[in-house]
């Protein structure tokens, strides 16, 4: 039906929409499903994947309605049916209560943990204290008894408490693999099962001495793990907070005008095409192109950029953007998926789940790192069994113990993603979209960044920049003629004085016999006179002489602008230069790239004279004048055989193969269109402090990263030995598995507060 | 030396070698992924204290989905990596969810969790 209406030449309109379907219960409810929706009215087409449970509906909103889509969904069985989009924000709340159901279940299992433990703590030294002194005496019946009540409280905190230890230790074991939960259960599992063949067969030992319970440790160290992990839950809560923020931008319902009326439909039903009323201070709902009013939009949350933007007929608007004080309506130009925003959060969440390069040292490490430190405490039970001083068996197991409770391969392996997670993150609440792991790395050891200079250090589009009047001729009256011949032309330059001409609020006159003469300018007649505008060959041909008009404009163009003459009633008259001026922000943005170490250089396709006085202006001294498009991938080559990271600042479509020879590809972005391939790196802003800023929190990133590394080797690497007791010999130091359950849980708290301390990096502005 | 020392250091070698070769030792072969209608080579993949099957063969050149569901609430397997393709995905408790990619050269590739905690095998042909 849909391809006999397409052919005969009307746009059916349809859109399409995911589904998800719970209550799936047989193999057959995939097709059920799909001819439901089939049998519906407007329903194009309909296929059910059974892998995600997912129905994609392609359909004619005109006929029909989400709603009635789930309806016809749930007519057909027990199926419940809501829309699905893969990082809803209802998708995020399902894991934020995920979360914050795991941390409350983990603080219950402490609470327990915590009160059995500190009537063991005094029950287990009964020597330090003056009444259980006499009544707990080694040997006694009281002692055994307070004992046994000590093994049964401990077994219900290992039961209780501790029980994801023991699955986690099991799953694991399936797979031969282990993890920190074997550690821990290992751990105090031996430290329960010795104390608890203690108490009940002490005549197995040699002589009383030998016959201790450890049940102290087993309940301290599963309360102050589980303490650990509960910290830990909820920091990184934290560090995912910025992919939040940003789902959270979107807004839930849009105005759209539909058959002549104003509407509110959720966001998910808008398509391409719709007509959207935005009011003051109200969210714009989806990307578009504004079609009527006037309002300027604060864009600071998608692009960094702190100032308003103000928006007239056929500009651009991205969706989740604030309208400020007027109102517009636009045309929505992409939805759903295809949104700028919905391209950051998939960006944003690909960048996360990437790895650092330095991460595949780590792995390597952590593959081993568990059974490792299993066999060094195996290996220093044996050698304090056999070498130690007595009692031997005493100090084997707190040994053993010991190092099994100390060593944290959580630290070592959340070192790196938790940094990735924030930095990453920090960077799209900056309008900076960091496409991976590796690109974070390299971008903060680049050497040499090139700057295309057409877009990215200028403003990419001629403005006019100067007015030279004649003896005789005002420069007012020059500007108003010469617009007023241009207002017909198509020539890149004419939009630039007529620009110029609207800034200073003149009105252009009528013109009569308009004429182009092609590489040379263009003439018409205005009130009465005949104005001719074009560049000196046109002046020669017509034989106007140019007098010192003739220095002006060698003067103009060796600052690189281009200079028009306009001749009135064949008199030179005067001189309108135009010129792509550089960004405001271009000159302070290369100073700070230069005084962060870089080497700065200028690539253009543009006449080395242009080149060189854009330059001048923004302060950079290495200039590739003259580059044809297809050589500039070619010169990033040369410059990186001198041996040097070479980062290009582009603007992606043009610079594409530079892009992608580069080290780095920073792709300076244009509004909406975030998602371009070449770039590692995407500025939406546009501005070239996006570029510092990224290197800073790539450099900000990495060096989290490094630290947190270190700081997890360090303490492994200390902490274990110490474990094993090699201080003991020298100093009669020897650690308390307590003191080690403390250390372990709070390793793993550190490295994700540390990386959760990136947070409160801000730009370089803003810090002083 | 003294009996029960004797006993503890051959015990304690033994356990040595035990855990070496339990956790290091050599592994048996995995599962093929199998070829669907789609054209896709799927399968299905555990998550719970590890990925079952850990070892998955698939040929180069053909698309591959592998369906991850992931059964336990413990923080540390909620995203899956695949560093040398590029994907990653946050895997909900209880969902399918699917990672597709196209294995261009035969090899050995792993994917792990994000801490590199849990680690699987991929071995295209």
């Amino acid at each position: 039906m849909v391809g006999a209406v397409r052919q005969a030449g009307y746009d059916t309109g349809s859109a399409s929409l995911r589904l998800k379907v719970s209550g799936l219960y047989c193999a057959e409810c995939a097709s059920i499903i799909e001819k439901a929706l089939k049998g519906s009215p407007g329903v194009l087409d309909a296929r059910f994947n059974v892998a995600t449970e997912e129905v994609k509906v392609d359909y004619l909103p005109s006929a029909v309605s989400m709603e009635e889509l789930t309806r016809a969904i749930e007519g057909a069985g027990p199926y419940r049916a809501s829309p699905s989009a893969p990082a809803s924000e209802a998708g995020m709340d399902r894991e934020s209560d995920q979360q914050e159901q795991e941390y409350r279940g983990l603080m219950r299992k402490w609470w327990f943990g915590a009160a059995v433990a500190v009537p063991t703590m005094f029950l287990s030294y009964p020597f330090l204290f003056p009444v259980l002194r006499d009544v707990l005496v080694r040997g006694s019946t009281e002692l055994r008894i307070v004992w046994t009540l000590m093994g049964l409280a401990s077994l219900a905190v290992l039961g209780y408490s501790g029980n994801q230890f023991f699955t986690g230790m099991w799953q694991g074991l399936k797979h031969r693999s282990a993890n920190m939960h074997t550690l821990i259960a290992v751990g105090t599992g031996v430290a329960w099962l010795c104390s608890t063949i203690a108490l009940l067969f002490p005549q197995i030992f040699p002589s009383a001495e030998f016959v201790d319970v450890y049940y102290d440790v087993t309940v301290v160290v599963i309360s102050l793990v589980v303490l650990g992990l509960a910290l830990e839950v909820k920091a990184k809560g934290r560090t995912s907070e910025a992919i939040k923020k940003l789902i959270g931008l979107q807004p839930k319902t849009a105005r759209v005008i539909r058959d002549g009326r104003e509407v509110d439909i959720p966001v998910e039903e808008m398509l391409v095409g719709d007509v959207v009323l935005v009011r003051p201070g109200e969210k714009i709902p989806v990307d578009g192109v504004v079609l009527e009013g006037q309002s300027s939009v604060d864009e600071s949350m998608i692009t960094g950029e702190s100032m308003p933007e103000s928006k007239g007929a056929g500009d651009e608007v991205i969706g989740a953007t604030m309208n400020t004080t007027g109102s517009f309506k636009f045309r929505a130009t992409r939805v759903g998926k295809d949104t700028a925003l919905a391209n950051i959060v998939r960006m944003v969440q690909d960048a996360q789940g990437s790895k650092v390069p330095i991460q595949r040292i780590v792995d390597v490490v952590s593959g081993y790192f568990t059974p490792a430190v299993m066999i060094l405490a195996v290996l220093g039970f044996v050698v304090w069994y056999v070498f130690g001083p007595p009692p031997h068996l005493a100090f084997a197991l707190i040994v053993a113990v010991t190092t099994l409770i100390i060593a944290c391969p959580c630290a070592l392996g959340m070192a790196t993603p938790m940094s990735l997670t924030t930095g990453v993150g920090l960077g799209a609440q900056n309008g900076i979209l960091i496409r991976s792991g590796e690109a974070l790395q390299t971008a903060s050891r680049l050497q040499a960044l090139v700057l295309d200079k057409t877009g990215t250090i200028t403003k990419g589009k001629p403005e006019l920049t100067n007015v030279v009047a004649e003896v005789g001729f005002e420069e007012e009256k020059i500007l108003r003629m010469a617009a007023a011949v241009e207002r017909n032309s198509e020539h890149p330059l004419a939009s630039a004085i007529l620009e110029g001409a609207k800034a200073r609020g003149l009105d252009l006159p009528e013109i009569a016999n308009f004429g182009a003469i092609p590489g040379h300018g263009v003439e018409a007649e205005v009130e009465g006179s005949r104005v001719l505008l074009g560049n000196a060959k046109l002046m020669a041909d017509k034989a106007i002489p140019l007098g010192r008009l003739e220095v002006e404009s060698q003067r103009l163009a060796d600052d690189g602008k281009t200079p028009m003459f306009v001749a009135i009633d064949g008199k030179a008259a005067g001189i309108i230069a135009v010129a792509d001026t550089v960004k405001e922000d271009s000159k302070t943005a290369i100073a700070t790239l230069k005084a962060l170490g870089l080497e700065v250089v200028m690539l253009t396709g543009d006449n080395r004279r242009t080149a060189e006085a854009i330059a001048r202006q923004v302060g950079i001294d290495r200039v590739l004048a003259e580059v044809l498009p297809q050589d500039k991938a070619h010169n990033i080559q040369k410059l990186q055989l001198e041996g040097k990271k070479v980062g290009m600042v582009g603007d992606g479509i043009n610079d594409a193969p530079a892009l992608a020879q580069s080290d780095i590809g920073f792709a300076i972005g244009t509004g909406t269109d975030v998602a371009i391939e070449a770039a590692d790196v995407t500025l939406i802003s546009g501005s070239l402090r996006g570029v510092e800023m990224a290197i800073d929190i790539s450099k900000a990133t990495m060096s989290n990263v490094y630290q947190n590394l270190v700081g997890a080797f360090i303490y492994n690497g200390l902490g274990i030995p110490v474990a094993l007791g090699l201080l003991y010999p020298f100093t009669g130091i020897l650690l308390s598995p307590l003191l080690a359950a403390l250390a372990m849980s709070f390793s793993s708290v550190t490295v994700i507060s540390n990386a959760n301390r990136l947070k409160r990096w801000k730009a370089k502005e803003a810090r002083s | 030396m003294t009996a029960d020392k004797l006993v503890v250091i051959l015990a304690g070698l033994a356990t040595i070698v035990g855990i070496a070769w339990f956790f290091w030792g050599p592994r048996k072969g995995g599962l093929r992924a199998a070829v669907s209608s789609s054209g896709y080579q799927e399968a299905m993949v555990l998550v719970k204290g590890g990925y079952t099957p850990d070892v998955i063969v698939v040929q180069h050149g053909k698309p591959v989905r592998l369906n991850f569901r992931r059964e336990e609430s413990a923080a540390c397997s909620e995203m899956v990596v695949f560093g040398d393709f590029g994907k990653s995905a946050t895997l909900p408790e209880g969902e399918i969810v699917p990672i597709e990619f196209l294995p261009e050269k035969a090899g050995e590739y792993e994917f792990t969790c994000q801490m590199g905690m849990f680690r699987g095998k991929l071995i295209v042909e």
